[in-house]
């Protein structure tokens, strides 16, 4: 089925994002709008902006009935989600598909399936991908049968946890028994649920994820892998590809195991396929799967030369997978800094407010997607990225080289942001070697106490 | 407690919007008979769906501007008469003036309405949504058109204020 009007039920960089490769293909665009977003760039990019409720997402961006009468108000053939808000609920997909509307990502199914932990790590199984060992025990005795399999250091996890209440870390086989006990007896006055399991701790992991396209029918690509391993408070700040110092035996096996995990659940449209990498053992295990285009999208872009929006409407209208894993090629290396309005000086406290001057970078290489211009407002409802800045080049060294360059020459006034971050976490030597596990951000601010004042004399 | 007419009516919506045809409702010695009659088969809500005249995406961004410019919330523009209230959409959906297709509508120019009296109602996926006048007066001019799509904010109607 053709498409030839989208409505982007998203805001900010990534509704800008989806217009532009709507633009390049003769798409027209319907944009969903809170009042906090009415004059915002994507509003007066789309070829039409509609007001679906208040500022706070729970009134506006994350009703899915609002949204699907908007669609269906406005006559567009799709709904793009985008990320966050709606992309990886179930109910907006069903909706959809009940409606008529083709929803541009994964099936409902698809969405409850990989949503749900047990269940995604059972199609994992299922798909001979390796999840991090470990396993419910309902006893000492049983506890330490296990603990010879997954091997120590171990944490004991409660079953109905969360917030590290009931979670023991071991870190030798005769500490095991007690921390059993004290983990289930713990769990049990916490939660009510005394049942625990064992999972292998990884002391030094890195985050990396593969980027799949599949058709929904069991084909299955991949375009490569994503590092995501600057991060803090599991907030990603640093994305790259490809990942620096990976085996090619590992990296291969990490690209095999994505396709596996996707073909097994047939999955539909673009999606990301996320593994921690243990960097002693050497191995890597399933965390879970993203059913959606991904914030760090653009770093496969650039250096696979492919439009992955576009892609994504190419799959929802049925079109399938327009080239094979063969003709996939990956030139040259890709590193993004999220540029936020936090302000790093003040444990990276959001900033909103109105933006007054504002000039990003431009230069070989170098990609900025962003909806904030000279007056644009950065409102205190939603996430706080600002922009995105990518470097291309044909090697990492240079590729880093001209985003450090694009980072410093980047200005904004009005509101703070993480851009002084940036700034030192390219420069760190650890960053420059590449290959860090995801502690690394912890380190670096705790070796550079005052991020105002290191950038300043940068 | 009894039933006003203006309850009576809120009733109705709630059958319209729902897979019911026929309700009873016995209260404080008072008797209430609903039942949907000489309705086509398809039901009377898909039937306004299909009335829903949907307006095709402006071309350029420039057309947008003056509809979100006039969606700004009840800040009337100078030179408006300060005794004009306008009764904004309070969600975005299909505004119906009527009840059901070929119903008297709830209000006219001219009508004389209450803080609660229902004015339109506005379907979000098939769920009525009563909107309220919210001011005592007379209904001045009715702005937005029966069975259009309104944003969230979109005036509606304007009515002079009394009292």
């Amino acid at each position: 089925m053709a498409i030839g009007r989208i409505f982007i039920a998203n805001r900010g960089e990534i509704a800008v994002r989806i217009i532009r490769t709507c633009r390049a293909l003769g798409i027209e665009t319907v944009l969903a709008a809170s009042t906090a977003d009415r004059d915002s760039l994507p509003a007066q990019l789309a070829d039409r902006a509609i007001c679906i409720g208040p500022p706070r997402p729970s009134e506006s961006y994350l009703r899915v009935e609002t949204i699907v009468a908007a669609a269906r108000g406005t006559n567009c053939d799709a709904i793009h989600p985008g990320y966050g808000f709606l992309s990886e609920r179930a109910a907006l997909a069903k909706m959809c598909e009940e409606e008529g509307i083709t929803f541009i990502g994964p099936t409902a199914a698809q969405i409850e399936t990989v949503g749900d932990k047990l269940r995604a790590r059972s199609a994992a199984q299922a798909a001979k991908v390796p999840v991090v060992p470990g396993g419910a025990v309902s006893s000492v005795d049983a506890a330490i049968e296990l603990a010879r399999d997954i091997g120590v250091p171990l944490l004991v996890k409660a079953v109905g946890g969360g917030g590290g209440r009931g979670m023991k870390r071991v870190d030798h086989f005769h500490d095991l028994p007690a921390s059993f006990e004290l983990a289930s007896a713990e769990a049990g006055a916490a939660f009510g649920d005394a049942r625990v399991y064992l999972e292998r701790f990884v002391a030094s992991g890195r985050h990396v994820e593969v980027q799949v396209l599949g058709d929904g029918r069991g084909g299955v690509i991949h375009l490569g892998e994503r590092d995501c391993s600057s991060q803090r408070r599991y907030q990603k700040l640093v994305e790259e590809t490809p990942a620096p110092g990976l085996s090619e035996t590992l990296r291969h096996d990490l690209h095999a195991a994505a396709v596996r995990f996707s073909e097994q659940i047939a999955y539909r449209g673009a999606g990301t396929v996320e593994f921690l990498v243990d960097r002693e053992r050497e191995t890597f295990y399933f965390l879970e799967m993203n059913a959606r285009i991904q914030v760090e999208h653009p770093v496969t872009e650039l250096v696979t030369g492919l439009d992955l929006i576009a892609e994504q409407i190419a799959i929802a209208s049925g079109a399938g997978l327009r080239l094979e894993q063969s003709a996939v090629r990956r030139h040259g290396c890709a590193i993004e800094c999220r540029i936020n309005a936090e302000d790093p000086a003040n444990d990276f406290l959001p900033s909103p407010g109105m933006v007054r001057e504002v000039s990003w970078p431009m230069g070989e290489g170098i990609r900025v997607d962003t909806h904030i211009v000279a007056g644009s407002r950065v409102p205190p409802f939603y996430d706080s990225l600002m922009a995105k800045i990518i470097a291309h080049g044909p090697d990492r060294a240079t590729a880093l080289q001209r985003l450090r360059n694009a980072i410093s020459s980047t200005r904004v006034v009005g509101v703070a942001t993480n851009l002084p971050f940036h700034a030192v976490a390219l420069a760190d030597p650890e960053f420059q070697a590449g290959g860090m596990d995801t502690g690394f951000v912890a380190r670096l601010l705790e070796r550079t106490p005052d991020m105002t004042e290191r950038t300043r004399h940068d | 407690m009894s039933l006003t007419a203006a309850d009576v009516v809120e009733i109705m919506q709630l059958i319209e919007g729902s897979s019911f045809d026929e309700l009873s409702l016995e209260l404080n010695g008072m008797k209430l008979n609903l039942r949907r009659g000489s309705v086509p088969a398809d039901g009377s809500s898909s039937q306004h769906s299909g009335a829903v005249a949907t307006p095709a995406a402006a071309p350029t961004p420039a057309a947008i501007s003056p509809q979100v410019a006039a969606t700004n919330g009840t800040k009337a523009s100078p030179g408006v008469d300060p005794s004009l209230h306008e009764v904004t959409a309070p969600l975005l959906g299909t505004f119906y003036l009527a009840p059901k297709p070929g119903a008297p509508p709830f209000v006219e120019p001219g009508s004389l309405v209450e803080p609660d009296t229902v004015i339109g109602i506005i379907e979000v996926m098939k769920l009525m949504n009563s909107v309220r006048a919210g001011v005592r007066g007379k209904v001045a001019e009715i702005v937005a058109g029966d069975g259009t799509l309104v944003e969230f904010g979109e005036t509606l109607m304007r009515v002079t204020k009394s009292g």
